[in-house]
Formats: structure tokens, sequence, C-alpha cells
């Protein structure tokens, strides 16, 4: 069965000058959970963007190495096009449209519904997102970081997407939050079968809920495995984790260079 | 006795301004128009109202077509031009910082100018009169027949947009897209199309705007500088509200009009302004601006 997304080897440079991306592959199972983890600037979100076509947008640019959404190259589809085929970007830091109520951002969304013969089903994302129904008319600005959180997916939703790219859904929420809204996203895979790639800092929220982890490092994947076998990789739980062997020891220099031997055998 | 006939001439000269008003909203809607759908500032919006009323002028006069077919060539015409100027000067200048844009419809204002120039040249053309002269009287007050209708017209066109804004999709993706481009792309929005659409309704309010004005004043390639007084009035409303492009063309009418009864013909180009300025002052985001909503 061919994957809902596969990356191959792929290139990005911004400006055409920062490299970002070094020869990154990656596979979504359809209907699968897949989880990207990573430090900060990794290219994690790069890779969302190439995948998305949001990258001309900001002055980067594919290049090398391949894209395909179910079998088809998709690496030079103007966005909106990828939209309505089913893949959906759920940007990073929420980005509502502020000035819209909650239900014109729905409206909005439903544009990626354009050339497909479905109607656009509100009541499917008031379902899971219920405090989104009390706030339809209210302007989507001044929600809260959570209930915006919800909306940026319900947006997604609206679009009936075969392909969700998630980019931190966690960042800056409560971890109660951050639990209410992972259960819904997963939900949301196992009820309607929307295959994700989950871009994600909170490790254990992602491993909470991707079946396949890969980790990047500058550019490139460096582990790759089944979410169950990464939380049990010793290298994993120290660098990505935040515990395993020695962590609650006080860090020392000798800890320090430990890392980086540990780092640059990862990369 | 002369504070009743004071009240009076109050009373006239407060309704003809306000309805004078009317107008001045309907430019500055063309610039609000612009602002909000792409954040350009169309310095050459006067000139999408001159070449608007040249070409009314040449469907209906030169070419005798009946007001109807004449305002529907028109209006198709502006939609065009709105179109060719987002394709080939707005486009290509996509990602440049937004002074160079603002300097580019400024040239473009110009050579509309010129280019009105050497088709129609540089004298001063009529326009029939299209809206009915007949006064209303409301009591001792009298309503000159134009004022009113340009009036209704303006109105008219305006609810028509804030309509299409608030209830249709595509005005709801063009707020969108106005909002945050990128994320508007992500969500399936073509943001090309709407960008078109929105300096085609420019293009369309604007030559309205240019029909009223020319057909109660005249027709001559200067047309298009009233245009910038307006631009006083967007600022002061809120350059990116439609409410606050109807109410500070009000204001404007109402002091334009309350300062030729007052104080004279000659100041009034100044007292309107001066008020603007002192509110502005006051109110720097324009009277009904949005603030960037603050998360606290």
């Amino acid at each position: 069965m061919t994957a809902a997304l596969s990356v191959e080897n792929l290139e990005v440079v911004y400006h055409h000058t920062i490299q970002v991306l070094r020869g990154l592959s990656l596979e979504v199972p359809e209907r699968g959970i897949v989880a990207l983890l990573g430090a900060n600037g990794a290219g994690k979100t790069t890779t969302l963007k190439a995948v998305s076509g949001l990258l001309p947008l900001e002055n980067g640019a594919i290049g090398g190495g391949g894209i395909r959404f179910r079998g088809e190259r998709i690496d030079h589809v103007a966005p909106h096009r990828l939209a309505r085929r089913g893949i959906v970007h759920v940007r990073e830091g929420r980005r509502v449209f502020e000035d819209l109520t909650v239900q014109e951002n729905l409206v909005a969304a439903a544009n990626a519904l354009a050339g497909r013969a479905a109607q656009p089903d509100f009541a499917l994302v008031y379902g899971y997102f219920p405090r989104l129904a009390e706030r339809r008319r209210q302007l989507a600005g001044y929600l809260s970081g959570g209930e915006q959180q919800m909306l940026a997916i319900g947006r997604a939703l609206v679009a009936e997407p075969a392909l969700m790219l998630l980019d931190e859904p966690s960042l800056g929420l409560a971890p109660l939050v951050v639990e209410e809204i992972f259960g819904i996203i997963a939900r949301i895979n196992a009820e309607r079968g929307v295959a994700m790639l989950l871009v994600e800092q909170n490790a254990m929220a992602a491993f909470g809920i991707a079946a396949y982890g890969y980790i990047m490092e500058s550019g490139r994947v460096v582990i790759d495995g089944p979410t169950a076998r990464l939380v049990n990789d010793p290298d994993v739980q120290r660098f990505y984790l935040g515990y395993g062997e020695q962590t609650t020891e006080v860090a020392s220099f000798r800890d320090v260079k430990h890392y980086k031997r540990r780092k640059r055998w990862l990369s | 006795m002369s504070g009743a006939i004071d009240w009076l001439l109050l009373a006239e000269f407060s309704l003809v301004g306000l309805l004078s008003g009317g107008v001045l909203a309907l430019i500055a809607l063309g610039f609000v128009l612009v602002y909000k759908g792409t954040r350009v500032i169309n310095f050459a919006l006067g000139e999408f109202m001159m070449v608007g009323a040249y070409l009314f002028w040449t469907a209906n006069v030169f070419l005798a077509l009946p007001w109807w077919a004449a305002l529907a060539l028109t209006l198709a015409g502006v939609a065009a031009l709105g179109a060719l100027v987002e394709r080939f000067v707005l486009r290509p200048l996509a990602g440049q910082p937004v002074i160079s844009i603002v300097m580019a419809t400024i040239g473009l204002g110009a050579v509309l100018h010129g280019l009105a120039e050497a088709v129609w040249g540089g004298a001063n053309l009529s326009l029939p009169e299209l809206l009915p002269r007949k006064p209303l009287l409301l009591g001792e007050i009298l309503l000159p027949g134009q004022v009113l209708w340009s009036f209704a017209l303006a109105v008219a066109l305006i609810a028509a947009f804030t309509a299409y804004f608030r209830w249709s999709k595509d005005g709801v993706s063009m707020r969108a897209a106005a909002s945050d481009p990128v994320t508007a792309y992500a969500m399936g929005i073509d943001v090309r199309r709407t960008q078109r659409l929105t300096w085609m309704f420019a293009g369309v309010t604007g030559a309205v705007a240019g029909i009223i004005v020319a057909s109660m004043t005249s027709l001559s390639p200067s047309l298009g500088t009233v245009a910038l007084g307006v631009l006083a009035v967007v600022i002061l409303g809120g350059l990116d509200s439609i409410a606050g492009a109807i109410v500070a063309g009000l204001i404007v009418g109402l002091l334009e009009s309350l300062t030729v009864a007052f104080v004279g013909g000659q100041a009034r180009d100044l007292v309107p302004y001066l008020v603007v300025l002192v509110i502005l002052m006051v109110r720097p985001y324009g009277l009904f601006g949005t603030r960037d909503i603050e998360r606290l």
C-alpha cells in the first residue's frame, strides 16, 4: 500500500543560501500518526511547510529530493491546491484569523472543499470542540490559547483532510489543556481516519498518541522507529525525554562532555 | 431675531453637509477595501475615479449609449483595470517593503493621469446630469436633489459591500486572506484571487464615486485630486474600518458645510482637516481603526 505521505531525500534552502534540510526522508502511512521530534532549528517546521507548499511564500525552495502524496509528486503544487486535495497544515502558534468570529474562521476554512462535492460540516467541528460552539459568534482573537488551538484544529477538520500536518499543538498551553487537545487529536485520527504528521517539542505528549517517530537534527533524521522502541532508547530518553541515566545527579562538566560525545554520535 | 434664522441655517447646512459626506464615505471605502485586503494605501484611487468618469463619458456621451449600458461598460472597464493593476503592478512587488508598493501606486496614478490627458485631452468635459435635480423640502429646509440622490447611491453601495464582506463566503475569505495570507493559503483560499477581487471592487467604488463627482461638477484629468483630501477622511475613520470610513465621511462633510456657512468658502478646505488633525492626536488609530488585539 502506498503511504499517505512520503518524503525522499528532501533538501530545502532559504534565500538561496541557508540550507535547512539535508536529505530528509520520512513516511506517514494512511490513517497513521507519525511524530517528528527534534530541537529548535532542526528543520521540523520547514519540513511541514515543504509538504504543504507554504515554503515559496517564505523565500524557501526545494533544492532536491521529492514529496509524494498518495504516490503523486506534489512538490511544486500551489498551497491552496494542496489544501483542496486534502493536505491541511495547522500552523505553529495557532494562527487563527483574529478579527473573524469562530464561525467565520470555519467558513473561511471551507475553501479547502472547493472542487469537492462535500458540504462543510460545522456540526462535526462543534461536536469535537463543544467549547467553540459556545463561542461561535466571538472574535477568535479573544479566545484563550487552548480555544484558539481547538479552532485551528477545527478549521483543519472542516477541510475533511486525508493528511493533517500539526505544528506544535501543545505550544504555550497548560498541561491539562495539552492532554485534552491530544485526546481529541487521537480521536480525530481514529474516528475520521486522518493520517497525521505531528511536530512536537513535547516528546512525551507526542509519543502518547503516535505509533512511529522520527527524530531530527540539523536537517536530517538521526533516529527513527516505533514509538514503543524510541521511548525505551537510552539516548532518546536522555536527550528528548529528559530522564534516564544520571539525570538525577548534579550536572557536572563530565556530563557535558558525555552529552557532546553522544550528540556527535547521534548526528 | 437673528437667533432663529441661524438655527435654520445651521440645520440646513448640517443636513446638506451630512448628505454630501456620503460621497466622501464612498471614496473612503475605496481606500479601506484595498488597505484591508492588501495592506496597501492606493494613491491611484483618485485616478481610478477619473478613469471611471472618462469611460462613462465615452460610452454615454461620445458613443451615445443609454446610461445603464454606459454604467455597465464603465464598471466592467474599471474592474478590468483593477485586475490588471493587481496582476502587473502589485503581484511582481509582493514581498517588497510597503513603501515601494505605495510609491508604485503613486507612479501608477501619474501614468493614468498622463494617459487620460493623452486620450481625452486636458479640457473640461461635462457629463449629463444623471441625478434628478428636484429638491426636497423639509419644512423650511431645502435639500438639493443631487446631494440627496448621491447620498442615497453611496449608502446603497456601501451597504451592499458591507453585507458582502459580512455574509458571503467570498467576503469572509477575503477578510481571512487579508488578516493572514499564508494561513489563508493553507486553508485552501486562493489568495491571489481574493486580492484581484479586492482591486476590482476598489475600481468599481472609485468609478461610481468618480461619475457622481464629475456629474455634479465637471470632468477633467485632475478630478482625481479629490481623493487625496479623502485620504484624511480615511485616516480619521481608521484605515481598516468600513464603519469608520462612513462616520468620518459624514463628519468631514458636515464640517465642510458648516465651515462654508459660518466661516466662509475660503476656509472650506482648511477647517475640517484641522479638526481631523486634532482628533488624530487624541486617537492615533482613527475613530474605528483596530488596535492589534493585545493578549495579556
